[in-house]
């Protein structure tokens, strides 16, 4: 028997890429008074040994401001996405339990929102709630609970049919009983996976939302504001500004998704004979 | 060193599967790899002009039988043993040529049909030629089948239907070895037995057939010789005719199997067939055997058993004692 | 046979109709829901000036502050009907004439990510199933995977970068050149302008539809049928040709034309790194300055697009697939 197998490696991608996450974001929350600091002795430095990824117009260490903008994506990106999985669940459980007219009624809102592009969706709540982190919090949450709903209702409409279940039923316990007590703990991986893989998608919508100009202000070093930024002194040949904060983020996108789509096979039963 | 009548099987035999395995790989308790046995010892024989059926319980892990002949076992899957068609050994190599060619299979359902092709397209393997349509064509009245059925999709299909076509996609070949699997599903006896006839004519025409299914009754009336597929193993291969009596069959297994048929009392067997992580050592009925001795925790070797062959300690003894046996069986289950 | 098709199509059309009024419902109630009065952030931003008194009047009416929401978005919802979008705010000319031009430019963008992403998406989806594994798959999902994690802000940025800055080949923004008048702007121009942002567009369409067809693709060749058809003899290219497109190239479709909405989101964020004058600018604009009447039309003409990609999917599933075609019965 082999000693190493690919379910091992997968923990170890899952592991790894957890570790680096909580690096990034306990080390950027380190960084927020050097993110801020100006420096005009040290303004437009190229990457150097002392500055990674350079200094800006002001003289910011934009290592210190891609880590502190990271960490606030990954921050915002993970209770956005936490709310939206809740409501996710909750929905999903009640189209699926609370019978035909309630499911109608959710199925009919997940098509409705779904209909809006979801950056234009972001756009009218941030319009709606005003900017800053409670719109972005707001709109990101909102956005992207869809299809984790559709799924979480299609596992417990299978559920139901299920033998346990339905004996449940007969035995006269109540509907939140059953949904509670029988169908909710075997939602508990599915959910999890979900909600994992919803990080990445609240993390660039954040970041994009902000980029935009609707989400955080210009005082926060958010990553999206970080990378609007640049862009104005990308003709001037600054590219460090927006290069490596850029690659950055798209590093922190692909950890979390590594990490959702490591757990999700460790979970899936059908990977058992990978 | 081989017996002259097993070289005398190999010669004549269209198909011959040695000591066959097939395992998949799995992991348990989340990190450990284990393999999983699903056959584990699979001789059978198939000669010209004869239909083998192995029989043995739905979910038994046979129809991989068949896909390891064919050699189109899933990527994960591992096989052992040997299998020899004409007696050389089957490769890839040969198998390219061979499959859909003189080695057909007969699959079960119409799941087994690409759901957006037309039938006749289909059976036909895209080739639009005249020769091919033509042969089609004689096929499908052969069949009784209406040639406008080679328009339709296979979801517009009838269940007689989709029987007839199935076997007439093995017809497109020049089929030397016939692999049915299961191809009677769900069909009355008499249905099933009209069904077979066409595998008898193949076989007629000099084709070895070999059956897979879970239906004793059916392998009974239809094949020449049964193999008794029972947890991984053949336990028994013998004469279809010696099935008509308790008394000529040697494995306990088979005997059961025969006493669980409803004309002989439909006594359902103790016990489960054990899983395939935690089988037993040696005999894989032991722990379901009312005869069931120390022996039986090695790995009994085959023996001839009059017609046929067996796999058990006990066999090979005198016919009476056999007979006394299904004698002293009939009358526990009296009591 | 025909009658079903139609009857399909009528209730497809319906619920589109409904949906689309749910829409402008909820973005009206959001925009009502605004702490920002769009009279007042506008009006008072020197446009109060060049404004008549007429156009003052009418959008108080528009946006009566005095009506109850109800009765503003009936009123909004009548002139609609009749075509009359409102004046747009921010570029203070008839939101219609607004959503024309930009739509315009913006449809040349998409049309061209659409049918470049969807071809090649398939194309790696459908390569990468086949090689499940090998190297050729490791590659197309890799490249996937990075794809849809990369901001299409950010790659508009790189691609700016290299092709505007550093190489100097492509114009660095704009829909047209600078000082031309739209009437002395060339097709040539044109394209010159739109190839980065429809390029950027178009490589980060791919990731989406690639996995999903590779998904598929590995569905069908674990299939019963591709089995048995392997147990036929048919080799690895004739089942991919003869069975694997066939069953794939359908879902493969629908998945492209429910991707209208994740295409124009990214027009959104590739038109404000290009600087292109499309929709998603002018949502952007109208936004950020609560530009009320050029929002809804905007997000009206955008569910209208989304709701129109899925009916046709679901139009064209009932066509193609005979299972629905021939039976009638729609799963």
């Amino acid at each position: 028997m082999k000693t190493w197998n690919r379910r091992k490696s997968m923990l170890l991608w899952l592991v790894l890429s957890l570790f680096f996450l909580i690096i990034i974001t306990v080390s950027g929350s380190l960084f927020s008074e050097a993110a801020r600091t100006t420096d005009f002795s040290r303004k437009n430095l190229l990457p150097c040994f002392r500055y990674p990824f350079g200094t800006d117009w002001m003289g910011r260490d934009m290592f210190a401001r891609t880590l502190k903008g990271l960490s606030m994506s990954i921050l915002i990106g993970t209770l956005a996405a936490g709310i939206s999985a809740v409501i996710a669940l909750i929905l999903g459980l009640c189209a699926a339990t609370l019978g035909k007219r309630a499911d109608s009624v959710i199925t009919w809102v997940i098509d409705l929102i779904m209909g809006i592009p979801h950056l234009l969706l972001l756009i009218l709540i941030s319009v709606a709630v005003g900017r800053g982190l409670k719109g972005v919090v707001i709109g990101v949450a909102f956005t992207h609970w869809t299809s984790l709903a559709r799924l979480i209702r299609a596992e417990v409409l299978q559920l139901k049919e299920s033998t346990y279940v339905r004996i449940a039923g007969k035995l006269g316990k109540s509907r939140w009983y059953v949904a509670v007590h029988h169908i909710l703990p075997h939602l508990i991986p599915q959910f999890a996976v979900g909600l994992v893989l919803m990080f990445p998608h609240a993390i660039l919508h954040e970041a994009s939302v902000t980029f935009l100009g609707f989400g955080l202000t210009s005082e926060q070093p958010a990553i999206g504001i970080i990378l609007s930024e640049s862009m104005k002194y990308l003709v001037l040949g600054k590219w460090w500004l927006a290069l490596f904060p850029g690659l950055a983020l798209v590093l922190t996108v692909v950890l979390f998704y590594l990490l959702g789509e490591n757990l999700r096979r460790l979970i899936d039963p059908n990977s058992v004979h990978e | 060193m081989r017996s002259e009548r097993e070289k005398e099987i190999t010669e004549r035999a269209v198909l011959e599967i040695r000591g066959l395995q097939i395992s998949f790989k799995q992991y348990e308790k989340g990190f450990r790899q284990t393999n999983l046995d699903v056959i584990r010892d699979l001789d059978v024989t198939v000669r010209p002009g004869e239909i083998v059926a192995i029989v043995g319980s739905s979910g038994s892990g046979k129809s991989l039988l068949a896909h390891a002949v064919l050699g189109i076992l899933p990527y994960n899957a591992s096989l052992g043993g040997e299998i020899l068609y004409n007696g050389v050994v089957l490769t890839e190599k040969m198998l390219k040529k061979l499959r859909g060619e003189e080695i057909v299979l007969v699959p079960q359902s119409t799941a087994y049909l690409d759901p957006l092709m037309k039938t006749g397209p289909q059976i036909r393997k895209g080739k639009n030629d005249r020769k091919s349509r033509e042969k089609l064509d004689r096929i499908f009245t052969e069949y009784e089948l209406d040639l406008k059925v080679q328009e339709l999709y296979p979801f517009e299909l009838s269940g007689g239907m989709t029987r007839r076509i199935m076997n007439s996609t093995a017809l497109m070949g020049n089929p030397k070895l016939v692999i049915a699997d299961e191809p009677t599903p769900g069909l009355h006896i008499s249905a099933a037995k009209r069904a077979m006839g066409h595998f008898r004519e193949l076989a007629d025409l000099g084709a070895g057939v070999l059956l897979i299914t879970h239906d004793l009754e059916l392998a009974i009336e239809t094949a020449d010789r049964i193999a008794v597929f029972y947890a991984g193993t053949t336990v028994e291969e013998t004469d279809a005719k010696n099935f008509r009596s308790c008394e000529t069959l040697g494995h306990p297994y088979s005997r059961a199997l025969w006493r669980a048929m409803p004309q002989h009392g439909f006594e359902p067997i103790p016990g489960t067939q054990p899983y395939v992580k935690s089988m037993p050592k040696g005999c894989p009925f032991g722990p379901r055997c009312p005869y069931f001795t120390e022996k039986c925790t090695e790995k009994p070797e085959w023996k001839t058993s009059g017609t046929g062959r067996v796999r058990c300690v006990l066999s090979g003894r005198t016919g009476a004692e056999t007979g006394s046996r299904c004698e002293i069986e009939w009358q526990q289950k009296e009591r | 046979m025909g009658k079903n098709i139609f009857i399909f199509t009528g209730k497809n059309l319906v619920r589109m109709v409904l949906l689309v009024i749910a829409v402008s419902i909820a973005a009206f109630a959001l925009m009502t829901a605004s702490p920002v009065d769009p009279l007042q952030a506008n009006v008072g931003q020197a446009a109060l000036g060049s404004m008549s008194a007429e156009q003052k009047a009418k959008l108080e009416a528009y946006w009566g502050v005095n009506d109850p929401p109800v009765q503003r978005y009936l009123t909004w919802a009548k002139d609609f009907i009749r075509g009359d979008f409102g004046v747009s705010l921010q570029y203070r000319q008839p939101v219609a004439d607004v959503i024309a031009v930009k739509l315009k430019n913006s449809l040349f963008l998409m049309v061209t990510a659409w049918i470049l992403s969807g071809v090649i998406g398939f194309v790696l989806g459908i390569t990468a199933g086949v090689f499940r594994g090998r190297w050729q798959d490791r590659l197309i999902k890799g490249y996937s995977v990075l794809i849809s994690s990369t901001p299409a802000f950010w790659l508009a940025l790189l691609l700016l970068m290299i092709f505007g800055v550093w190489m100097k080949v492509l114009p660095i923004g704009l829909s047209v050149p600078i000082g031309l008048e739209s009437e002395g702007v060339t097709l040539l121009d044109r394209l010159r302008h739109a190839i980065l942002p429809a390029v950027t567009l178009s490589i980060t369409g791919v990731s989406n539809i690639a996995l999903h067809t590779r998904e598929k693709m590995i569905d069908i060749l674990e299939s019963d049928y591709v089995l048995f058809a392997r147990a036929r003899g048919e080799s690895t290219w004739e089942i991919v040709r003869r069975h694997g497109l066939r069953n794939v190239l359908l879902p493969a479709i629908t998945l492209q034309f429910a991707s209208i909405s994740e295409i124009f989101g990214g027009s959104v964020l590739v038109e404000q790194v290009f600087s292109y004058a499309g929709m998603g600018q002018a949502a952007v604009t109208a936004g950020l300055n609560s530009d009320m009447p050029l929002l809804m039309a905007i997000t009206i003409v955008s569910a209208l697009f989304v709701f129109g990609g899925n009916l046709i999917a679901n139009i064209l599933y009932g066509i193609v697939d005979p299972r629905i075609r021939r039976g009638g019965a729609v799963q």
